[in-house]
């Protein structure tokens, strides 16, 4: 079926099954690599995107379901907030093997769009859907901080 | 898939059997995993339009520099997330006098002749050896280049090469004011005869080594630009997935691809050595497919039991005696005279390597031999394993290391399992299109090359003054070594990597057996980020531990007690305890537990502070860490490091184990295996003691000590001695 829907601001069509995931249409059919398998089933977060703005598993929600709605990638993620995570990433050094890290950035900008100066309980709440296997759990909190405190300043 | 190993060590023609034999000879301590990180090939390197091209001059194996002055550093081993882009860059850039803003790396070409591990002979990463092995060789070849830099600036200027200075990517004559960057020499240095022997600084005037860098890869992995083997496309290039047998051992007996075969986008559907592959246009077309498909399975050769069969089983092995693999006075007539004597029965789980990328590779057969993109851990053994499958000779063989999303031993395995799969499926097809095949989460959980399950029974005692007379630690677990080129590593039935951490047991205690029953079990396993010494160290922490505390005795006093003869011991258990405040009493509630241990000859310490609220939960409040690696050669990658083993560790003490019902396992997604989540993780503290002992690895040494010293912390809570991870598991069964 054809699906059309927007994707980083720009709008996109696509000819896909209407159940194929919303991750392996921005992947497969439109080259946007950033958003990673992980589990398939919404249990890790790799494949994290906003979908009209909240962070959304995207391995688990078919194409049909985002017909005329907003999708954005950490390819097109803008913003104060998308700014300040990603500049909190690389001053703080978050990742390691990096294949969560998207996710992670992707769950972060949006909880700092909505919540500009999150407590550490907040941080849990709004990440813990994010598995990061490598463990940097202590410097995405740290980054979330920084970025927060950044939005700030 | 032995045979494919063995075949090829008969029949491939730059196949480097040596290599073998020096791997099997060190022995399995020495050759154990990595852990988890990577970066981008050509990292973060964005192309100049309207420029000069650029080009490269290689002034040896592992630099270059490219006319736009940016150095190139050869990364011999696979980033998965350890850190290795930018530590094996700071030791070039050290030797080189380069600015830090101008390094860049790649990962090196498959090449044993050129790339091997020093310490392995065969091209691969593990033990933590990546840094120690690459010491002295990139310190050499980045001196060297920087000699050629200045013998070409001398040539030119014609100034005396002494006179020239290097600092900060520029070389410089004083005197007559010249000056150049590397790039501007490069191409000139290149055909610079380099030293026989560089002259290398002494630590005191290095001023990076030690310095607080930018990691290398932190730009491409925060833009999505990091390219990961699942990110690759080919021309043409489908996507195959595998469907394995349920039970490990299992073997296809018929299938019907009939349903599969008419479906959107399916190309192929085809049998190969490890069950049968369904390749199609896209990954969710070949999903589907292959939950069409209708396979009988013969289960004549499967493993059939369960993991508490399997239990039950090493429980029965532990009545007697196994090999020797320490065996220091008698034991048995110590104990025997001793005051009190403690035992205790502990049980470890299989557990998973769970990498964020699971397992995927791509193949590509065409008239030049066969191309592989995937996140190789050990190069020089898929090589043959590709060569093999492939029919080419290995010098058609191209192996292009990607950055793997995370390893932790996982990427190192000696038959090329998902390697193998990609080939015998572009083979298969007579290498009609390029493959790229994708483990679902489900396959790679269910797919085996699990850290072994262990029982040991461990039973120590002391005399009148408390102190230790006596150690007796049998091991009952699985060799991973068996049918791999590795066996030879087995000793007088001793793998070195079931009793690592337990055979050097590091307390002055006159008599110590250490012995080892080898259980066959038909689910493959493999190293496990510490390999075994995370059930080793786990056992020898809480014995010792309980032993302190029997005599009732400070367990950090007792400890440096006894390891008068290990300094580095004593040194980071000292510089824990400082830290942590061991000597003051901690707040209300909160307990606290310590472990030491060595692995891969670096030295940690840690002391967790728990609390257990009313409800029996336990949180981890603060850990608290000292790490001696040598030469520190990038302390925040080492901070790094040091939080991700715990985060690991802690993870895998908590909840993760891996369970079989009737052979098939049971947790085949994140929902049933929980590795740890942000929620959970505590506060680390790394403490690096300065060193100048030569740098060795970080990759795996921060993981084993967390488990004894949560137990211990528990212990001290609530005087039970948790003997049966995961702690879910033990709290369960109450």
């Amino acid at each position: 079926m054809k699906v059309t829907f927007s994707v980083n601001g720009e709008s996109r069509t696509v000819d896909a099954p209407g159940d194929k995931p919303l991750l392996w249409v921005v992947r497969e059919e439109l080259g946007l690599t950033a958003s990673k398998f992980g589990c398939g089933i919404a249990q890790c977060g790799a494949c994290t995107v906003h979908l009209d703005g909240q962070p959304t598993r995207s391995c688990s929600i078919p194409v049909s379901a985002v017909a005329g709605r907003d999708v954005t990638t950490l390819e097109g993620v803008s913003g104060a907030a998308a700014e300040a995570v990603r500049g909190a990433w690389r001053k703080l050094d978050v990742v390691q093997c990096g294949y969560c890290q998207s996710g992670q950035m992707m769950s972060a900008t949006a909880l700092l769009e909505n919540n500009p100066a999150p407590s550490d309980a907040d941080i849990d709440t709004a990440m813990a859907g994010n598995l990061c296997r490598c463990a940097t759990y202590q410097r995405i909190r740290a980054a979330i901080h920084e970025a927060a405190d950044s939005l700030e300043g | 898939m032995m045979k494919f190993i063995n075949a090829s060590l008969a029949s491939a023609p730059r196949v480097n059997r040596r290599s073998f034999l020096k791997v099997t000879a060190m022995g399995s301590a020495g050759f154990m995993i990595g852990c988890g990180e990577s970066a981008a090939p050509v990292a973060d390197t964005a192309p100049v339009a309207d420029a000069e091209p650029v080009t490269s001059s290689e002034l040896n194996a592992f630099v270059k520099i490219g006319s736009d002055n940016h150095v190139t550093v050869v990364v011999k081993h696979l980033d998965m997330g350890q850190g290795v882009s930018t530590g094996l860059p700071t030791i070039v850039a050290e030797e080189l006098d380069a600015d830090w803003s101008q390094m860049h790396y790649e990962f090196a070409p498959s090449d044993p002749a050129v790339y091997a591990n020093t310490f392995f002979g065969i091209q691969g990463t593990g033990g933590s050896t990546a840094t120690a092995n690459s010491w002295m060789q990139l310190r050499n070849a980045a001196a060297a280049a920087r000699s050629m830099l200045v013998d070409a600036a001398a040539a030119d200027w014609q100034v005396p090469a002494a006179e020239i200075s290097v600092a900060g990517g520029e070389v410089a004559h004083t005197a007559s004011g010249n000056r150049a960057s590397f790039g501007e020499l490069a191409a000139a240095a290149a055909t610079m005869t380099p030293p026989e022997t560089p002259s290398l600084k002494s630590p005191e005037q290095f001023t990076l080594i030690g310095a607080p860098l930018p990691r290398l890869d932190s730009a491409s992995k925060t833009d999505g630009s990091a390219n990961y083997t699942i990110d690759l496309e080919r021309p043409g290039m489908k996507v195959a997935l595998m469907t394995h047998p349920p039970r490990f051992g299992a073997t296809v007996k018929s299938f019907d691809a009939e349903k599969a075969l008419a479906m959107d986008g399916v190309v192929d559907v085809k049998a190969v050595e490890r069950g049968v592959a369904v390749v199609a246009e896209s990954f969710w077309a070949a999903k589907k497919a292959r939950d069409a498909l209708t396979i009988e399975w013969d289960n004549s050769a499967a493993e059939m039991r369960g993991s508490d069969q399997i239990m039950s089983d090493f429980k029965a092995m532990a009545d007697t005696q196994g090999a020797l693999a320490r065996a220091d006075g008698d034991s048995g007539a110590a104990l025997a005279k001793a005051s009190q004597v403690i035992e205790y029965r502990f049980e470890l789980p299989f557990l998973a390597h769970a990498t964020m990328e699971t397992m995927d590779c791509v193949a590509e057969l065409s008239e030049d031999g066969c191309d592989v993109w995937t996140g190789s851990q050990l190069q020089t053994v898929d090589h043959q394993t590709i060569a093999t499958i492939a029919g080419v000779p290995m010098g058609n063989v191209r192996i292009h290391t990607q950055l793997a999303g995370g390893s932790f031993g996982r990427r190192a395995v000696p038959d090329s399992d998902y390697i193998a799969e990609a080939v015998s499926i572009a083979k298969a097809v007579d290498g009609a299109y390029p493959v790229k095949l994708i483990w679902t989460r489900e396959d790679d959980f269910a797919g085996g090359r699990y850290r072994p399950m262990g029982y040991h029974v461990a039973r120590a005692g002391i005399d009148e003054a408390g102190n230790p007379v006596g150690w007796e630690h049998r091991v009952v677990t699985q060799s991973f070594m068996v049918g791999t080129p590795f066996e030879g590593s087995i000793q007088n039935g001793v793998d070195a990597s079931s009793v690592e951490g337990a055979a050097q047991l590091p307390y002055a205690i006159d008599d110590v057996t250490v012995d080892l029953h080898l259980a066959r079990v038909g689910v493959p396993t493999l190293w496990w980020r510490s390999v075994g010494h995370t059930h080793n160290a786990w056992v020898a922490e809480v014995m010792i531990e309980q032993l302190a505390r029997t005599a009732g005795q400070d367990p950090v006093e007792y400890r440096m007690n006894l390891l008068a003869d290990h300094p580095r011991h004593q040194g980071v258990l000292k510089l824990a305890a400082e830290k942590a405040g061991w000597s003051t009493e901690p707040a209300e509630g909160i307990y606290r537990g310590v472990a030491v241990h060595e692995s891969f000859s670096s030295y940690v310490a840690q002391i967790a502070e728990i609390s257990i609220d009313s409800n029996g939960d336990l949180s981890v409040e603060r850990v608290v860490c000292a790490v001696d690696c040598g030469v520190a050669i990038n302390p925040d990658v080492i901070r790094a490091q040091m939080e991700g083993g715990i985060g690991m560790g802690i993870g895998a003490f908590l909840r993760e184990a891996v369970h079989m019902d009737d052979g098939i396992v049971r947790e085949q997604n994140f929902h049933l295996y929980r590795p740890l989540r942000i929620n959970e993780m505590p506060p680390v503290e790394v403490h690096i003691v300065d060193s100048s002992e030569p740098p060795t690895g970080v990759g795996e040494p921060g993981l084993p000590p967390i488990a004894p010293a949560l137990t211990n912390a528990i212990a001290a809570a609530t005087g039970q001695v948790i003997t049966k991870l995961p702690l879910a598991a033990q709290l369960k069964s109450g």
